[in-house]
């Protein structure tokens, strides 16, 4: 019985964190940049803000637009949650899991893109076009880094669910080879983290000039609660991607219920302040050399399977 | 009984093409008829499909024949089920397409050759499924090879497509002549021409070694994997869009049929079968859909796509063979469930969009992706079903090529499991590959749907496109309906693939005890939820603000044009560029020069490596150095009744010497 009240709980927190957090990570990561750069930087809750203003705002659109334009970034988002509702927070299990999610929670994500890009090339607009065709390669690379992870942790686990998975890195302990795995994986998905995301240095998204932005131009026409419903999605995959990459490279636990999920909040914060001091003290790279970067994150993921091999 | 059924339907379909023959070249009689024939062979052949799925088991009818070698053996068993449904259901949705598309009015001089050899090539495919002997099974199969090179070759008036046609049939003789002596040795191996043996215990490894490499071959010409495909892309693209979709729906299929019966030879393969097939399969994958996105002709991009699922679909079989091996069953009926789930549904979403780009095609009279533009407007209804096959071939939740890519990772990721040791766990290497084939695929039919359906129309012809009519909707429609049911509902076909795999392996095990695919139905059922009422929450809010309409923003210039667009080509450049080592694409650019510089052109294709770059000068060479041999080929057919009066008589001599 207790056992059922606090998966429910568990359950309910998990949603609570996922509607509520997200921007929030926006806010600290802006913060850590402003801090950097000696600014004050906007209010730490300034996403939200923006979130409800573009939610009562009204909008334009294009007239070259079909329905797909306005679908997108309704089926992405949706899209989205389901996919971070496979992801487990923290120690804790996620509400749906079962065999296989995980392949469903990549393609997930990858119907978001169609999505995405598919709307961004209904305008008919080329600096859209060509945003859509930079996300649509850069995902080619980010793709396989991905599910290198994931094999590694299928390996690690025995198991093919993203809950069981993501919580092996839990019970490694101190031993040295799967320890080096994890850490190799984890900086590759630290780099499939900030491409999916579009942030430094492989797009800015505070960048000024079209054709230079990747994630950025292709919601160019968006606008008004599309371009709230584009960003809140965006916030959201931010937050899970963030999630990933925590268990991979920061298994922690207490064993307390209450004192765990501030912890997974604070971490997941952490990361954001990470997220921004790379975005502070890089530069973006140039587009060409984007596909080295992502091709390293291939790289080290494989390498992570490679040593999990030895482990096994 | 089943067996009774299907004999009757093959008939049926094999002369829907005769009374339009005799009915002249004007009347709308022949390809009523045609139509009807193929719908109700159709439907009788599902009747007995029906009956086969109720009775299970394995039903075998020979009948006498004066030939001294092999006999008319016919037989049927769960594995056919996969294959011959595709079959029955494209060869009547085609032929009701075709009612449209090539009407006798517009093109009297080869509608009734294409009704005719439709009909052939339809009964000879049934016919290969059906064969249970080996010199009926190669029989059908060269019928079936040459009734569809008249089909390929249906516009024989224009060069290129007699170019593409005449590849095809070097390519496929090439492949039958791989198999028969895959049939020899299988005869050699089994003492009769019985189809499908299984291996003594003590046979030579070299026999076994020779049938499982003719056969690859063989069938994987016919399957299109590369680098075997040379002939597949230029084919698909220069065929009647309906023929394309039968060709690329279900022919394919057989090459893949093949390989799935020369796998069941051996009980416990060695391991290096099941590596060839996967390591053939990814690259048929990768290259395939990374030709695919450098196209810029939308059918031969569909053809390349093609070459891709193949390529998922062999990878998926290669897995069941490694199963076989390291006897997993697991990885059988994940792996060969798969891919039989995948040829299915590629028969459903591939017909489908080389339909929808007949439609295209037949609206705006051209093929070239980037004189497109905007047609998702012009031509709603294609639209609609063209951009569901386009998310059910990226393998994109909740359609049905997700189930079938699910299985096929699943089947992978199984073989880094625990319980596994490390002899075999480069296998897993192809999910990542996988991954990497789904990202492009994503790009390919994204250019599809965004340059040709999205934005503003870049041409006068794509200006005034506008929808067919209902017979060539109506096909799509239904395909469309079928890949969304089958992708939230996969439980009702999992069973028929099931029973399919128990032939080639009976201990395997359910696919539902190793993938819930009730969880993937709920959370299909969820996102479609979530996205309907997502749109619906969406409508209501947009009545009660203010919307205003505007041209796209145009970054400030003051005078954008349609022809300022991003064309298909410059969204596959930056995708091209990371293959720069497999697709080199030749570029023509008339240079410019002077002070005041006159118009200039820019012209880039994308060759086919091993065709245009290997093969034809390869052939063109030989051709130089056996110049001597002209003079035997001078032509007359005297002469060659000639040659042949004088083989016979040293096979003659030859039998006299020898016996």
């Amino acid at each position: 019985m207790i056992q059922i009240l606090i998966a429910i709980f568990n359950s309910l927190m998990h949603i609570a964190l996922l509607v509520a957090m997200p921007p929030l990570l926006l806010g600290v990561i802006n913060r850590t940049k402003a801090w950097f750069a000696g600014r004050d930087g906007p209010p730490l809750l300034q996403p939200y803000f923006d979130l409800l203003r573009l939610m009562r705002k009204g909008m334009v659109i294009s007239v070259t637009t079909t329905k797909i334009f306005q679908m997108g970034p309704i089926i992405t988002l949706a899209a989205i949650l389901l996919a971070s509702l496979l992801v487990p927070m923290g120690r804790f299990d996620s509400p749906i899991h079962f065999t296989g999610d995980l392949i469903l929670f990549a393609y997930l994500l990858a119907l978001g893109r169609f999505f995405t890009t598919s709307a961004a090339m209904d305008t008919g607009s080329s600096f859209e076009g060509m945003g859509a065709s930079r996300e649509v390669t850069f995902a080619c690379l980010t793709e396989p880094a991905l599910l290198l992870a994931f094999l590694v942790l299928v390996k690690l686990s025995g198991s093919l669910s993203l809950t069981p998975m993501l919580h092996a890195p839990l019970a490694i302990g101190f031993r040295a080879l799967p320890m080096a795995s994890m850490l190799l994986i984890g900086a590759g998905l630290f780099i499939v983290l900030l491409a999916e995301n579009c942030r430094i240095p492989v797009d800015d998204p505070n960048t000024h000039l079209e054709l230079t932005m990747i994630h950025e131009v292709m919601v160019l026409d968006h606008s008004g609660p599309l371009l709230g419903v584009i960003l809140y999605g965006a916030a959201i995959k931010l937050f899970i991607l963030s999630a990933i990459v925590l268990h991979v490279i920061a298994p922690f636990q207490t064993g307390i219920l209450l004192i765990d999920w501030p912890i997974f909040a604070l971490e997941i914060l952490a990361v954001a302040v990470a997220i921004g001091i790379v975005e502070s003290v890089m530069a973006r790279l140039q587009m060409r050399h984007v596909p080295t970067l992502l091709i390293a994150a291939s790289l080290l993921c494989g390498f992570g399977f490679l040593l999990m091999l030895r482990h096994a | 009984m089943e067996m009774d059924f299907l004999m009757i339907a093959a008939g049926c379909l094999a002369l829907s093409g005769v009374p339009g023959l005799v009915l002249g070249r004007r009347g709308m009689l022949g390809r009523w008829i045609a139509v009807g024939m193929n719908v109700i062979g159709s439907c009788i052949g599902g009747f007995g499909l029906i009956l086969q799925f109720k009775n299970g088991g394995m039903s075998q009818l020979t009948f006498a024949w004066s030939l001294p070698i092999g006999s008319f053996s016919i037989g049927m068993d769960d594995l056919g089920v996969i294959f011959l449904l595709p079959i029955l259901l494209i060869s009547a949705l085609g032929s009701i397409y075709g009612l449209g598309y090539w009407r006798q009015s517009r093109h009297p001089g080869n509608g009734q050759r294409l009704r005719f050899c439709w009909g052939i090539m339809t009964a000879a495919m049934m016919l290969v499924v059906l064969a249970r002997d080996g010199v009926l099974f190669l029989m059908a199969w060269e019928i079936m090879g040459l009734a569809a090179f008249f089909l390929f070759d249906t516009e024989d008036k224009k060069p290129e497509v007699r170019r593409a046609a005449w590849i095809y049939l070097i390519a496929a003789h090439f492949g039958t002549a791989c198999l028969f002596a895959t049939f020899g040795f299988l005869r050699l191996a089994s003492g009769s021409f019985d189809l499908w043996p299984q291996a003594a215990p003590d046979l030579p490894t070299w026999i076994t070694t020779t049938i499982f490499i003719t056969g690859i071959v063989g069938f994987g010409v016919k399957a299109g994997i590369m680098p075997l495909h040379v002939w597949l892309p230029g084919a698909h693209a220069h065929a009647p869009s309906h023929v394309s979709a039968m060709m690329s729906g279900v022919l394919l299929n057989l090459g893949i049929y093949g390989i799935i019966r020369i796998g069941s030879f051996l009980p416990q393969p060695p391991i290096w079968w099941g590596a060839t097939l996967l390591v053939a399969g990814t690259v048929s994958g990768v290259l395939g859909v990374a030709f695919a996105i450098a196209q810029q002709d939308f059918k031969r991009l569909l053809a390349y796509s093609s070459i891709e699922n193949m390529g998922i679909i062999t990878i998926g079989v290669g897995l069941a063979l490694l199963g076989r091996s390291f006897d997993r069953f697991d990885w059988i009926v994940l792996g060969l469930g798969g891919a039989l789930l995948h040829i299915f549904n590629h028969s459903l979403f591939k017909p489908l969009l080389f339909m929808g780009a007949g439609n295209i095609l037949y609206g705006t009279r051209t093929r070239k992706i980037d004189l497109l533009g905007g047609l998702a407007k012009t031509m709603p209804r294609t639209f609609r079903w063209v951009l569901i096959g386009a998310i059910a071939i990226c393998g994109l939740p909740p359609l049905n090529g997700f189930v079938s890519e699910l299985l096929i990772y699943i089947g992978l990721f199984r073989t880094v499991g625990a319980d596994v040791g490390r002899s075999c766990i480069w296998a897993a290497l192809a999910a990542p590959a996988l991954a990497i084939i789904g990202a492009l695929a994503i790009g390919t039919f994204v250019k599809l749907i965004g340059v040709a359906f999205g934005g503003l129309p870049r041409t006068g012809r794509a200006e005034h496109a506008h929808d067919p009519s209902a017979s060539m909707i109506a096909p799509i429609a239904l395909l469309g309906i079928c890949c969304v049911f089958i992708g939230v509902v996969p439980e009702t076909i999992v069973p028929m693939i099931e029973r399919a795999v128990a032939v080639w392996d009976f201990r395997a095990v359910s696919i539902e005890s190793l993938v819930p695919l009730y969880w993937f139905t709920g959370v299909s059922v969820a996102l479609v939820a979530v996205g309907m009422g997502g749109f619906l929450a969406f409508r209501w809010h947009r009545q009660r603000m203010p919307v205003a309409t505007a041209g796209t923003w145009d970054c400030g210039y003051a005078r954008p044009r349609a022809s300022m667009q991003y064309t298909g080509s410059s969204f596959a450049q930056s995708i091209s560029g990371l293959f720069v080592w497999a697709i080199v694409p030749r570029k023509a650019i008339a240079g410019l020069s002077g002070l005041f510089p006159g118009r200039s052109r820019f012209r880039s294709e994308t060759p086919d490596p091993v065709l245009d770059d290997a093969l034809i000068p390869a052939f063109s060479r030989s051709e130089r150095v056996f110049s001597w041999a002209r003079p035997i080929q001078r032509g007359p057919v005297q002469v060659y009744v000639l040659y042949l009066l004088s083989a016979l008589l040293l096979l003659l001599l030859f039998a006299g010497w020898t016996g």
